[in-house]
């Protein structure tokens, strides 16, 4: 009994050092390891495509393709940075890189990047990822908040249907939702988990800007006129018109599906790439479209944080892996990796191919919202996730819910708000 | 002492409401991991899928190397558990049959040492195992769990040792049994159902663990079970629901099956001469 014991222990940690990394010795083609965030089984597929065929063409410098995810990331790639054992090319979201960027843990793309990718990419689309004279990543992939309507009850109610040239101003929306609401059935529901992003990137089509930079860079909040147009908007339609259901409020966007294919709510604001979702698990014969976002005072101007490629200020092959960067986002590739997770790439050249313009899926009216999309608002301000967890999120959870008005929302923002942000700008 | 009728109707029912609590998650993942995308999208959820599908199951393998990442995942938690009982057992002896200040004071460490949380420690120990060269190691990982799980597979084994009858060893050693003769013979048999029930607390803690895997390991090929899982979720929470909850449920099954293999011995060992013959 004893001898059968130790012999398994044995093998078990015969086993266990057998599977120890052998540290991999350099020398012979350069290796990159490529860290990749694709989770959609048709974007890992297209990742995995382009990094075979980088490779294919590519003998001397070898791209280890390492599957990575969303959650938890940000704690994962500090540990590594600090460790020094962080992956060569990152791929990341453009709101995670401003404490790695001011760590100097990204390297600076400036000079390492091809002229043809920097002049493809839009300016506002580098603000993203630009932190003080550097930038920390490519901006590549990107999605606009859009409003998923079912089809066929928009058209029996004979609302006006609008369109990217043609959208529905914030008042007009609230109309709609009113008139579309009864019988226990909502005009809209509104999934707010993550109340602040959501409410700040869509308050830029009304002007609203909260974040103000003065002279000497020091960012003040003020909450005016155009931050109040969104906020009020939800507000009244969940506490005085009943347009929307306050159960959805502490909801992700997944869980109001069910209620949407139930038809139980007309319209529900998403992201863009939660159409694949739709696609799967919409009934058949379900008839939905995508709606632009209403508009404000700026249009349809709204905020986003695009997906980002980096590279390791630890790399020592910056060069290389620009390389790879730039053929990764070639207009064809990056139209691949946008297809493959239902996003509009930022590309110029990318965005005219047709297979972005097509209206199946509504692919027509997210290109059409491509270049209105803007840096969220508080993408480079120091002291965001603070205010944001601290401040702002209970603030719009409880003006929404009703607990608080406006005058209070107004001073959480900007009295508790500063007391925060004036830490970080000592 | 004789129990009413209507008071163990009531305790009947409150055990059939725990354990319907208890298995409620579980049977849900199971109930949604065979449901179509539709029915998962549906308002009125049903707890038999309707058009039960294997489509989940089989686009997780195909998205996934789960067997493998399962592979990584048994050999990790195995090893974890092993070192941490072989550990754990003498040292555990020593606290509760000599007490001392010494052994209060370890006690209390133990104690406080599952306070810290993991991003505390992250750092520095990534930096230790990288310095032995054992970062994105399985063997590496596997000291890690059996390290976090010492302090409470410890604290549980005193309890054990305390359990069992010091007046047993000392009729051995008056016998003539020698201490490492008592400590086979006598003491060891009677801890079997402690052992095994702290083994299972190691190999489930390893075999849950996501943050240490996901920091320490870097290579697709050493990934453990629960970081591959995260693989089906996106940005902002969205999740492959039906390929997730088929791969968390194949995932659940290792746990169970230790635990139904051991748990015979722990009850077993736990009633042994419960009752005088």
């Amino acid at each position: 009994m004893r001898t059968g014991l130790a012999t398994a222990l044995g093998v078990l940690l015969l086993l266990l050092a057998g599977c120890s990394s052998g540290g991999g010795g350099r020398g012979g083609p350069i290796t990159l390891r490529f860290q990749s965030l694709a989770w959609q089984q048709e974007s890992v597929a297209a990742n995995k495509a382009l990094v075979k065929e980088w490779n294919a063409t590519h003998p001397d410098v070898k791209v280890e393709y390492v599957q990575g995810g969303w959650d938890g990331v940000h704690d994962q790639l500090l540990t590594s940075f600090e460790g020094g054992e962080a992956p060569d090319v990152i791929h990341d979201a453009s709101d995670d890189l401003a404490d790695f960027a001011y760590g100097g843990y990204l390297a600076d793309l400036t000079g390492l990047l091809p002229a043809r990718l920097k002049s493809d990419i839009p300016q506002h689309s580098w603000e993203t990822t630009a932190f003080g004279d550097g930038i920390y990543g490519v901006p590549f992939l990107q999605e606009p908040r859009v409003l998923i309507a079912n089809a066929t009850w928009l058209r029996d109610a004979g609302v006006r249907i609008p369109a990217p040239e043609r959208p529905w101003s914030w008042a007009e929306f609230r109309r709609i939702t009113k008139r579309l609401s009864g019988d226990g059935k909502y005009g809209v529901a509104w999934p707010l988990k993550e109340p602040v992003s959501a409410t700040l990137n869509l308050a830029l089509s009304a002007g609203g800007q909260l974040f103000h930079r003065g002279d000497g860079g020091k960012v003040t909040v003020r909450f005016e006129a155009g931050d109040a147009v969104v906020p009020r908007t939800v507000h009244d339609q969940v506490a005085i018109d009943h347009s929307a259901p306050a159960s959805t409020l502490g909801s992700g966007g997944s869980d109001t599906l069910p209620g949407f294919f139930g038809g139980r709510y007309a319209m529900v604001p998403l992201g863009f790439s939660y159409r694949q979702q739709i696609v799967q698990q919409a009934p058949k014969g379900f008839d939905w479209e995508v709606l632009p976002a209403p508009a404000g005072a700026d249009g349809l101007t709204q905020g986003v944080s695009p997906q980002t490629l980096s590279i390791a200020a630890d790399c020592p092959h910056k060069k290389e892996a620009a390389e790879f960067i730039d053929f990764l986002l070639r207009p064809r590739n990056m139209v691949r990796l946008a297809l493959g997770d239902w996003m509009l790439p930022t590309g110029t050249r990318a965005l005219k191919d047709p297979a972005l313009h097509t209206a199946k899926y509504g692919w027509d009216t997210g290109t059409a919202l491509a270049s209105r999309l803007r840096p969220a608002p508080a993408q480079s301000v120091r002291g965001y996730p603070e205010w944001k967890d601290k401040v702002a999120t209970p603030a719009f959870q409880e003006y929404y819910s009703g607990s608080i008005g406006l005058a209070g929302l107004r001073g959480r923002l900007e009295r508790d708000g500063n007391l925060v942000l004036a830490r970080y700008q000592r | 002492m004789r129990t009413r009728p209507a008071a163990r109707a009531g305790q009947y029912a409150a055990l059939l409401a725990y354990l319907a609590f208890l298995a409620f998650p579980f049977l849900w993942l199971l109930s949604t991991a065979f449901k179509s995308p539709r029915e998962l999208g549906s308002l009125h959820p049903a707890w038999i899928p309707r058009h039960p599908t294997l489509g989940n199951f089989r686009q997780a393998f195909d998205q996934q190397p789960l067997l493998h990442a399962a592979l990584n995942s048994l050999l990790v938690a195995l090893g974890a558990a092993v070192i941490a009982v072989v550990l754990a057992t003498p040292m555990a002896y020593v606290m509760a049959r000599h007490r001392s200040p010494l052994s209060r004071a370890a006690t209390g460490w133990v104690v406080v040492s599952q306070a810290f949380p993991f991003v505390l420690v992250i750092i520095p120990l990534f930096l230790v195992l990288k310095h032995l060269r054992l970062i994105d190691s399985l063997a590496g990982l596997g000291m890690v769990y059996a390290v976090w799980t010492l302090p409470f597979a410890l604290w549980m084994l005193v309890g054990y040792v305390r359990a069992v009858p010091g007046e047993l060893e000392e009729a051995a050693a008056v016998d003539g049994a020698g201490r490492l003769r008592t400590l086979v013979s006598v003491t060891a048999p009677l801890l079997a159902p402690g052992i095994a029930a702290t083994a299972l607390f190691a190999f489930v803690t390893a075999w849950n663990e996501f943050f240490f895997a996901l920091v320490l390991l870097k290579s697709p090929d050493k990934q453990t079970l629960p970081v591959v899982l995260t693989h089906f979720i996106g940005a902002e929470g969205v999740a492959d629901l039906g390929p997730l909850a088929a791969a968390a449920s194949l995932a659940t099954l290792p746990s169970l099956l230790v635990f139904a293999l051991i748990q015979r011995r722990i009850t077993g060992g736990l009633l042994a001469g419960a009752v005088k013959s």
